[in-house]
C-alpha cells in the first residue's frame, strides 16, 4: 500500500477533458516529478489530489483511506502540503508569521488559556515560533524572518511557501513549480532543499519544466500530454523515450535532460 | 459646558453602537469582503427579541442572553443558507444578496413581533447623575460600558486565540489558509455568528434609550456603514473611532444646527469619504495584484 496513491482520475472543463484517467503512487522519501507540455493537466492533477476540484472519475487514497474530495484543510490534518505556481503568501505578514500560521494544526486550542494568556499558551507560542525560526533558516531565510512578505524577492517566496507547508509537518509535500522563475544559483538551492526534504522521510510530488531539476532530484518521472498518462518510468527511461521527446523535450530538452 | 458634556455624551452613546455596528461590518468584510448589510437587522433583533422575551416573564439578563443567542443563529443561517451557496459569486451579488436578506428579516420580524416601538427598562434606573451640569443617563454608561468591553473582548480573541488568528490568517489569503489546515467554511460562519452578536448586544443595550421597533435595522445599517467607511473599511480599530466620530458628529450638529440634519450627517460622511478619503481614517490603500 502506498502512502499517496491516486487512480483514474478524470476531470472536464466544459467540453474539455483536462484529465483522463490518470494515476499515480508515491511513497516515503520519494521525489516524483510529473512533467509535461504546457495544458497538459499538470496543475489540474495537483488541484484534484489536494481537494480544490472535484475530480468526476477516480479516487485518491491516503494511507489506504479514501480521501477523494475532501476539502484541503482536511487533507492538510492528514498530513498532505501543497505549494503554489503563483504563490499563496500571505503578504502582509512577516516571513516568520507565514510560517506561524502552518503551525496552526500543530497548536492545541484552549479558548479560555488563550484569553488569560496562561504560561502554557505562552510556552506554546515560544515553540512555535522557534520551530518556525528552524524552518526558514532551513530553507535558508532566517535573515530575513521579520522583513514583511511584500519585500522579499521571488526566489525566497518560493522558499517561504515550502517552509510553510513544511511547519505542519507534512507526509507528503506537493510542489507546483517550485523553480519557475528561478535563477540557476536559486534553483540549485530549492534542488538541495527538496532533496533534503525527501530524506527525511517525507514523499514528494512536483510538476515542474526545469529538465536539469527534474532529472537530478527524482527517483520516477511521470509525463502527461492533453490530460492522458504518455510515459512513466526512472529519469533515465523517460528523457530516451521517443514520444515524451516528440510530445514534450524536443531536441533542445533532451540535450537539458542529459546534462544532468 | 453643560451644553457641551451633554452632546459630548449624547454622542459617545450613539458613536458607541454604530462603532458596534461597524464592528460588525468590519469582522465580516475581512473574513470573507462581504460588506453585510443585514448588519442592521441584528441589532433590531437584539433589542424585539429582549422586549418580547422579557415582556413575556423572562428575567431581563434571561431575556438578553436569548436575544444573542437569536441573533447569533440568524447570522449563522444567513451565512449557510445565502452566502456559502453563492460561493463564487461577485462581492457585488453577494452585497445583493445580503440586502434581500435584511429585507427578509425585517418582514419575518414585522410578522412575528408587531409593528409597534418597544422600550425596555433603564438597567440601573432613571436617575440621571449630574456631571458639570449635564444630566447623564445611567443606561449611557452601560452602552459606553458594554462597548468598551466587546470591542476589547474582541480584540483579545482575534490577538491571542489560535481560532481569531485563524480568522485573521483566512482574512488575509483564504487560500493559503485553507491549505495550511484552517477550516475557512467554519471561519466565515463563526464570523457572521459573532458579527450578529455584537450588533444584538448594541441593539439591547440602547433600546432603553432610543426605542427599538421592527424597521429601525436599516438606518443604523446605513450609519454603521459610514462609520465603517470614514474609519476604513475592514480595520477594527477605525471602525469603533469611524462609529464615535460620527456619534459625536451627529450630536453636535443636532444640538448646534438642527436636529432636522441629524440623520443626514451620515451620508454626508459617506460623501466626503468617498470623495475625499476613500481609504476612510485608518484604512490602507487597497493594493491590487496582477
Amino acid at each position: 500500500m502506498s502512502l499517496l496513491e491516486a487512480r483514474g482520475l478524470s476531470i472536464a472543463f466544459g467540453g474539455v477533458r483536462a484529465l483522463e484517467q490518470v494515476g499515480f503512487t508515491v511513497d516515503r522519501g520519494e521525489v516524483l516529478a510529473i512533467i509535461g507540455p504546457n495544458g497538459a493537466g499538470k496543475t489540474t492533477l495537483f488541484n484534484v489530489v489536494t481537494g480544490l476540484y472535484r475530480a468526476h472519475g477516480g479516487e485518491v487514497r491516503l494511507d489506504g483511506r479514501d480521501v477523494t474530495g475532501l476539502p484541503p484543510h482536511a487533507l492538510a490534518a492528514r498530513g498532505l502540503a501543497r505549494t503554489f505556481q503563483n504563490l499563496e503568501i500571505f503578504f502582509r505578514m512577516s516571513a516568520l508569521e507565514n510560517v506561524m500560521v502552518g503551525r496552526h494544526l500543530k497548536e492545541r486550542r484552549r479558548l479560555g488559556a488563550e484569553l488569560l494568556g496562561l504560561p502554557s499558551v505562552l510556552r506554546e507560542n515560544r515553540e512555535s515560533r522557534a520551530r518556525s525560526r528552524d524552518l526558514l533558516a532551513f530553507v535558508g531565510l532566517e535573515e530575513r524572518a521579520d522583513e514583511p512578505a511584500t519585500g522579499l524577492p521571488y526566489g525566497a517566496l518560493k522558499r517561504l511557501e515550502i517552509a510553510r507547508a513544511l511547519a505542519c509537518e507534512p507526509r507528503i509535500l506537493m510542489l507546483d513549480e517550485p523553480a519557475a522563475g528561478c535563477n540557476p544559483v536559486e534553483t540549485e538551492e530549492i534542488d538541495r532543499l527538496i532533496a533534503a526534504i525527501a530524506r527525511q522521510g517525507v514523499a514528494v510530488v512536483l510538476v515542474e519544466h526545469d529538465m536539469r531539476l527534474v532529472m537530478r532530484i527524482s527517483d520516477r518521472v511521470l509525463v502527461l500530454d492533453q490530460g492522458r498518462r504518455l510515459a512513466e518510468g526512472t529519469p533515465s527511461q523517460v528523457r530516451s523515450d521517443p514520444r515524451v521527446i516528440d510530445a514534450y523535450l524536443g531536441r533542445h530538452g533532451v540535450a537539458a535532460a542529459h546534462a544532468a | 459646558m453643560a451644553e457641551f458634556v451633554q452632546l459630548l455624551f449624547a454622542g459617545l452613546t450613539t458613536g458607541a453602537v454604530y462603532a458596534l455596528v461597524a464592528l460588525g461590518f468590519t469582522l465580516i468584510f475581512q473574513a470573507s469582503e462581504v460588506v453585510n448589510f443585514a448588519q442592521g437587522e441584528f441589532v433590531m433583533l437584539g433589542g424585539m427579541v429582549t422586549v418580547f422575551a422579557y415582556n413575556a416573564g423572562v428575567p431581563l439578563p434571561l431575556a438578553a442572553l436569548l436575544a444573542v443567542v437569536v441573533a447569533a443563529a440568524t447570522g449563522t443561517l444567513l451565512h449557510s443558507l445565502a452566502i456559502a451557496p453563492a460561493k463564487g459569486a461577485t462581492v457585488v451579488t453577494l452585497i445583493i444578496v445580503t440586502i434581500g436578506a435584511s429585507i427578509l428579516i425585517r418582514g419575518l420580524a414585522q410578522i412575528i413581533f408587531d409593528k409597534q416601538f418597544h422600550a425596555l427598562p433603564a438597567f440601573s434606573g432613571d436617575e440621571p447623575l449630574r456631571v458639570f451640569g449635564a444630566a447623564i443617563l445611567p443606561q449611557s454608561l452601560w452602552v459606553l460600558g458594554g462597548s468598551g468591553t466587546i470591542v476589547l473582548g474582541l480584540w483579545l480573541f482575534m490577538e491571542r486565540t489560535l481560532l481569531g488568528k485563524a480568522v485573521r490568517a483566512t482574512a488575509a489569503n483564504r487560500l493559503a489558509a485553507e491549505l495550511v489546515g484552517i477550516d475557512t467554511r467554519l471561519v466565515l460562519t463563526l464570523a457572521f455568528a459573532v458579527s450578529a452578536a455584537i450588533g444584538a448586544v448594541g441593539g439591547i443595550l440602547v433600546t432603553p434609550i432610543t426605542l427599538t421597533s421592527y424597521a429601525v435595522g436599516t438606518l443604523l445599517a446605513l450609519k454603521g456603514f459610514a462609520a465603517a467607511m470614514l474609519g476604513g473599511i475592514g480595520n477594527p480599530v477605525g471602525a469603533v473611532v469611524g462609529g464615535l466620530v460620527l456619534g459625536l458628529l451627529e450630536a453636535f450638529a443636532a444640538g448646534w444646527i438642527s436636529s432636522t440634519y441629524k440623520d443626514g450627517v451620515a451620508f454626508l460622511v459617506i460623501l466626503l469619504v468617498l470623495f475625499a478619503l476613500p481609504q476612510g481614517l485608518l484604512g490602507r490603500a487597497a493594493v491590487g495584484r496582477v
